[in-house]
C-alpha cells in the first residue's frame, strides 16, 4: 500500500500519458494494418497539430481554434498520404518507408523554420489544465480526462470499423490488399479514411499531451511518436485494442521508472521492451501470424 | 544388384495446426535413381521437400541421408495435444538443422516458383553456390589472400556453365533470362553445390510438350553425368513416366501408391484420386 | 583480361594520387576557412558512414537504422582513449578526471573505435538479426536510442563523462586526413563486396530462401555484414569526433541516421560511388550552396520573402522528397561510376554517327 501511495502520482501520470500514446498508436497501427507501412511521419503530424493549436489560439477564441486544429491536422495527414505515399503504391516497401522518413524530415524542418527554433508555449485550455487532487495526489484534470476520452474514442472507432461500410472495407483491405481491390473496394478512399482517422486522433492526443507538457519544439513529436509505435508493435501491429493496451502499459511503466529515479532510461526502457517483445513474440500480444510461402 | 540407399524418409508427418499436410510418409531414394513424387494439387509434395531440406521442422518422423539421421522430430509442446498422425512415441530425438546445413551435406534443390538471385549475373548465380565449400574466411576473401581458391571456384563454375551450355549467357542478368533458361540455370546452380541428391520441384511447370521432352532428356543426362540420385515432383505425367524408376503417389498428404510407371498407372486408388479424372 | 585489370588498377591509382595532390595544393593556396574544406571534410566522413550503411541496406538487404548509435560508440571510444591525461581533470570535471588515465596512439584508437562498435553490433545482432525488414529497422533504431541513453548515464560518468561534452582530444587540420582514412575504409568495403562474401550478401538480398538453399548460413552472414558495417560506422564516428573537436551523446539522434539513409537513397541504394557522390552533394547543399536561403536578403528596399533562418532546410527537404518520389533509384541506381562506363558513354555517343557514315558509304 505504501508503494502504491508513494507511486500514485507516477501511476496517474502513466495512465494519462498511456492514453495519449494510445491515440497516436492507433494511427500507426491502422496504417500498418492496411499499407504495411511504418508511417514515420505520424509523430511529426502530432507535433504539427501542437503548433497549429498554438498559432490558432493566439489569434482566435478557443472554441474556433480547437476544431480548426483538428481540421488542419486531418488535412495534413490526408495530403501527406496523397503526395508522398500514393505515388509509391507499387514500389517496394522500403521506398515507401524512406518516403515516410523524408516526410518526417520535411515536417520537422518546416516546424523549425516557422518557429525559428524557439520552443513555443502551449495555450491553456480551460477545464483540463486546472489542478485537482485525487487520493492525496495533486495532478491536472487532463490526467483524469485522458483515459476516459481515450476509451470513448476507441470504442467509437471500434464501432465504426465493425458497423459501417467503410469500416468493413478497411478490415477487408487489411486482410488482403489485392483481393479487396478486385472486389471493387475503392482502395484509395479507404486509405485516405485511415489517414484521416489517424490524424484526427493525433490532433486530439496533441491537445491532451501538450496541455501537460506546455511547450512544443520541432522534435516534440519524435519521441511520443516512436513510443506510440512501440506500443502498436507491442500490442500486435494492426490490432487496435492491442495498440491501446500496449500504450497504457508503456505509459505506466515509463512513469514508474521515472519515479524510481532512472529518468535517463525511461526512453531506453521502451525500446528494450520493444526488442524483447519482437524476439519473444514478434507478432505482439494480439498480432496475426504471417509466413512466407516457399 | 541393390544400390545404396541415399535418402530415407521414415513416417514423416507434417502438421500445421490442425491441418495434416503430410501424413506418415515413408519414401526411399537409392543411388543413381530417379524417383518421382506425384499427386494432385495440395497433396503435400512441396511440403515433403521442405521437410527434407530443413525449411520446415516435421511434426513427427525422421529423414536419413546415407543412413545417418539428418532431420528428426516428435510431437512436442502444443503439438502434443493437436497431433493427429500415427506413430506417436516412435521418435524421441529432435534434429532440426537449418537449410544451409542440409545443402552442405549434399542435398540441393530447385523451387516451384523459380528463385534465382535476380540481380546477379548467370555466372554469379552459380558462383554463389560455390561459396559454402570454399576454404576461406572473410579476411582472406576481402584481401584476396584466397585468390587460388577464388580461381578454383570460378573455374568450376565456368566448367559447369559450359557443361550446361549456358556459358554464352554468363554475363546476362539472371532475372532477364527467358523462363526456360531460368529453369535450366536454377538446376545448374543446384548442381554447383556438388550434391549427391538433387530435388527438383516441378521442373516442367509452364513448359510446352517439346520443352518437356527435352527436359526429360536433360534430367537423365544429369543423373548419368554426375552420378547423382534425383527426386522430382511433377505434374506432367508423361515426363514422370518416362524418366523415373519408381513413383510415389500422394493424396491429401497420404501415400496411396508406390511402384513403377505401369504399376502406378493401373492402381485403382491412383486412378480415382488422380488419373481417374479423365473427361475425354 | 588480366592485362585490362592491371590497366584499370593503374588508372585508379593515378586518379587517387591526383585527387590527393589536388587537395594538398588546394589547401596550400586557399584560406583554410573556405567552405570548400568544410564540405570536403564532412563529406568524406559522411561518405564512409553512407557506404557502410549501403553495405547493409543496399548489398545485404538488411534495413537497419542503427548507424547513429554505432557512430556514437566510435566517437566516444576514440575520445575516451585519446584525451591527454593532463587534460582529463578539466574534461571530467564532475568525475574527478575519470577512470581512464592513459592514452593510446590515434591509429590504435581508431582500431579500438571499430572494434568496440563491432562488438556492440555483434551483441545487438544476436537477437535482432532474426527479425524481418521493418521490424529490424525499428529494433535497430531502438537500440541506437538505448545506446544513447546508456552513454549519458551518470553511473558511467567516470568513463563517458555522463551527459557532458568530451573534448581536448587530438583532432585533424588537413582535409587529407579524413580523405585517406575514409578512402582506405571504403576501399576495404569495396573489396569485401566484390569478394565471395559480397556475392553471398547480394544473394541474401535477392532471395533469402534461395541463398539458404545454396548453403549460405543466413544468420552468420547477416551478422558478419552487420558487424563490419557497424565497425566502419564506428570509424566514421571517430572521424566526426575529430572534425567537431567535441563529442556529446545527445547529438547522435535518429535524425542523424535518417540523414545518412537519405544520402544512401539519393546516391542509389546499392551503389558505392553513388553514396560517396551523394554525401558530398548533401553536405555541400546543406552547409554551403543553400546557405543564402538562411539569410534575410534585400534587393533595394524589397525584402525577398521567405528567406530567413531555417528556410534552407525546408528547401533542402523538399528537394529530397522530390528525389525520393520521382528519382527513387537515386543518382547512380545500382551502377558504379568507373572509367569504363565513362569511356563507354563517350563511345556510345559516337556510335550513331558511325552508323550513319556506314550507311552513307553503302
Amino acid at each position: 500500500m505504501d508503494f502504491l501511495h508513494a507511486n500514485l502520482p507516477y501511476i496517474l501520470a502513466g495512465i494519462s500519458v498511456g492514453g495519449q500514446y494510445a491515440l497516436i498508436a492507433i494511427g500507426y497501427t491502422m496504417v500498418y494494418g492496411i499499407l504495411r507501412l511504418i508511417n514515420f511521419a505520424h509523430g511529426d503530424v502530432f507535433m504539427i497539430a501542437g503548433l497549429v493549436m498554438i498559432y490558432a489560439a493566439a489569434s482566435m477564441p478557443l472554441y474556433i481554434a480547437l476544431p480548426l486544429t483538428v481540421i488542419v491536422t486531418v488535412l495534413i495527414g490526408f495530403i501527406i498520404e496523397r503526395v508522398a505515399y500514393k505515388p509509391l503504391r507499387n514500389a517496394p516497401r522500403m521506398s515507401v518507408m524512406i518516403s515516410a522518413i523524408g516526410v518526417s524530415y520535411l515536417l520537422q524542418n518546416l516546424a523549425l523554420y516557422v518557429t525559428g527554433g524557439l520552443s513555443k508555449m502551449y495555450p491553456t485550455i480551460p477545464g483540463i489544465s486546472n489542478s485537482i487532487t485525487i487520493f492525496g495526489a495533486t495532478t491536472k484534470v487532463v490526467t483524469v480526462v485522458t483515459p476516459v476520452l481515450t476509451l470513448v474514442l476507441v470504442i467509437a472507432l471500434v464501432l465504426f470499423i465493425q458497423k459501417t461500410k467503410i469500416g468493413m472495407a478497411m478490415r477487408a483491405v487489411s486482410k488482403d490488399f489485392e483481393t479487396s481491390q478486385l472486389m471493387g473496394i475503392k482502395i484509395n478512399s479507404v486509405i485516405s479514411a485511415t489517414f484521416i482517422i489517424g490524424s484526427l486522433l493525433a490532433a486530439v492526443a496533441s491537445f491532451l499531451y501538450f496541455s501537460n507538457y506546455a511547450a512544443v519544439v520541432p522534435t516534440s513529436g519524435a519521441m511520443p511518436g516512436l513510443k506510440a509505435f512501440v506500443a502498436a508493435v507491442f500490442g500486435g501491429i494492426g490490432s487496435i485494442p492491442g495498440a491501446v493496451i500496449g500504450a497504457f502499459i508503456i505509459g505506466i511503466c515509463e512513469n514508474i521508472i521515472k519515479g524510481l529515479g532512472w529518468t535517463t532510461f525511461s526512453d531506453a526502457f521502451t525500446f528494450a521492451l520493444l526488442i524483447i517483445i519482437l524476439i519473444v513474440k514478434p507478432t505482439g500480444l494480439f498480432g496475426e501470424r504471417a509466413s512466407e510461402k516457399v | 544388384m541393390e544400390n545404396k540407399n541415399v535418402l530415407h524418409l521414415e513416417n514423416i508427418t507434417m502438421q500445421f495446426g490442425g491441418v495434416v499436410a503430410v501424413n506418415d510418409l515413408t519414401l526411399d531414394v537409392n543411388e543413381h535413381e530417379i524417383v518421382a513424387l506425384i499427386g494432385p494439387n495440395g497433396a503435400g509434395k512441396t511440403t515433403a521437400f521442405n521437410v527434407i531440406t530443413g525449411v520446415y521442422e516435421p511434426t513427427n518422423g525422421c529423414v536419413s541421408f546415407y543412413g545417418e539421421p539428418i532431420v528428426e522430430n516428435f510431437p512436442q509442446g502444443k503439438m502434443k495435444k493437436l497431433y493427429a498422425g500415427t506413430n506417436n512415441g516412435k521418435f524421441t530425438k529432435t534434429i532440426s538443422p537449418t537449410p544451409d546445413k542440409i545443402t552442405k551435406l549434399g542435398i540441393a534443390r530447385t523451387f516451384q516458383n523459380i528463385r534465382l538471385f535476380k540481380s546477379l549475373t548467370v555466372f554469379e548465380n552459380v558462383l554463389v553456390a560455390k561459396h559454402m565449400r570454399a576454404e576461406q574466411n572473410v579476411f582472406t576473401a576481402t584481401f584476396r589472400l584466397n585468390h587460388k581458391e577464388e580461381k578454383r571456384m570460378r573455374d568450376e563454375a565456368m566448367a559447369l556453365l559450359e557443361e550446361q551450355s549456358l556459358a554464352h549467357l554468363k554475363d546476362e542478368i539472371s532475372g532477364s533470362l527467358p523462363y526456360g533458361l531460368q529453369r535450366r540455370l536454377e538446376i545448374a546452380r543446384a548442381l554447383a553445390t556438388n550434391p549427391k541428391l538433387l530435388l527438383l520441384d516441378e521442373p516442367a511447370a509452364g513448359m510446352n510438350p517439346q520443352e518437356t521432352k527435352e527436359l526429360a532428356k536433360f534430367i537423365m543426362q544429369i543423373r548419368d553425368k554426375y552420378g547423382i540420385a534425383i527426386l522430382v515432383i511433377e505434374h506432367h505425367m508423361d515426363l514422370v513416366m518416362e524418366i523415373s524408376e519408381r513413383l510415389y503417389v500422394l493424396d491429401f498428404g497420404k501415400l496411396i501408391a508406390v511402384g513403377n510407371a505401369t504399376e502406378v498407372q493401373n492402381n485403382p486408388d491412383v486412378i480415382t484420386a488422380y488419373l481417374g479424372v479423365d473427361e475425354e | 583480361m588480366d592485362q585490362k585489370k592491371k590497366q584499370d588498377l593503374i588508372v585508379s591509382a593515378c586518379l587517387i594520387a591526383f585527387i590527393l595532390v589536388v587537395l594538398f595544393v588546394l589547401e596550400k593556396i586557399m584560406p583554410s576557412g573556405n567552405m570548400l574544406f568544410v564540405v570536403l571534410k564532412k563529406g568524406a566522413i559522411y561518405a564512409l558512414v553512407a557506404v557502410s550503411m549501403n553495405l547493409l541496406n543496399g548489398f545485404t538487404g538488411l534495413f537497419s537504422l542503427g548507424q547513429a548509435g554505432f557512430m556514437l560508440i566510435g566517437a566516444y571510444t576514440y575520445a575516451i582513449f585519446t584525451i591527454p591525461p593532463d587534460q582529463r581533470l578539466a574534461v571530467y570535471q564532475y568525475f574527478d578526471g575519470g577512470v581512464v588515465q592513459f592514452t593510446v596512439p590515434i591509429i590504435v584508437a581508431f582500431l579500438l573505435a571499430a572494434a568496440v562498435a563491432g562488438l556492440f553490433a555483434f551483441l545487438i545482432g544476436l537477437p535482432v538479426l532474426r527479425l524481418k525488414s521493418d521490424y529490424l529497422a525499428i529494433a535497430t533504431l531502438g537500440f541506437a536510442e538505448i545506446i544513447r541513453a546508456f552513454f549519458q548515464w551518470d553511473v558511467l560518468g567516470p568513463i563517458t563523462n555522463g551527459s557532458n561534452l568530451l573534448r581536448k582530444f587530438p583532432t585533424f587540420d588537413s582535409v587529407l586526413f579524413p580523405f585517406i582514412v575514409s578512402g582506405i575504409c571504403i576501399a576495404i568495403i569495396v573489396l569485401l563486396i566484390n569478394s565471395s562474401y559480397g556475392r553471398a550478401f547480394k544473394a541474401i538480398r535477392d532471395d533469402e530462401i534461395a541463398a539458404e538453399a545454396m548453403g549460405i548460413n543466413l544468420f552468420k552472414h547477416k551478422e558478419m555484414a552487420f558487424v563490419i558495417s557497424s565497425a566502419f560506422a564506428g570509424v566514421s564516428g571517430a572521424l566526426l569526433a575529430m572534425y567537431q573537436t567535441t563529442v556529446q551523446a545527445a547529438a547522435f539522434k535518429s535524425a542523424m541516421t535518417y540523414e545518412i539513409l537519405l544520402i544512401v537513397v539519393i546516391g542509389g541504394i546499392g551503389s558505392i560511388t553513388g553514396s560517396c557522390l551523394a554525401s558530398f552533394l548533401f553536405v555541400a547543399c546543406s552547409e554551403w550552396w543553400l546557405r543564402f536561403l538562411d539569410n534575410e536578403t534585400f534587393i533595394g528596399a524589397w525584402q525577398v520573402p521567405l528567406l530567413r533562418s531555417g528556410f534552407r532546410k525546408v528547401v533542402f527537404s523538399v528537394i529530397i522528397m522530390i528525389m525520393v518520389l520521382f528519382y527513387n533509384r537515386g543518382i547512380m541506381g545500382t551502377r558504379e561510376f568507373s572509367i569504363d562506363s565513362v569511356t563507354g558513354l563517350l563511345k556510345r555517343k559516337r556510335l550513331p554517327g558511325d552508323k550513319k557514315m556506314k550507311k552513307e558509304g553503302k
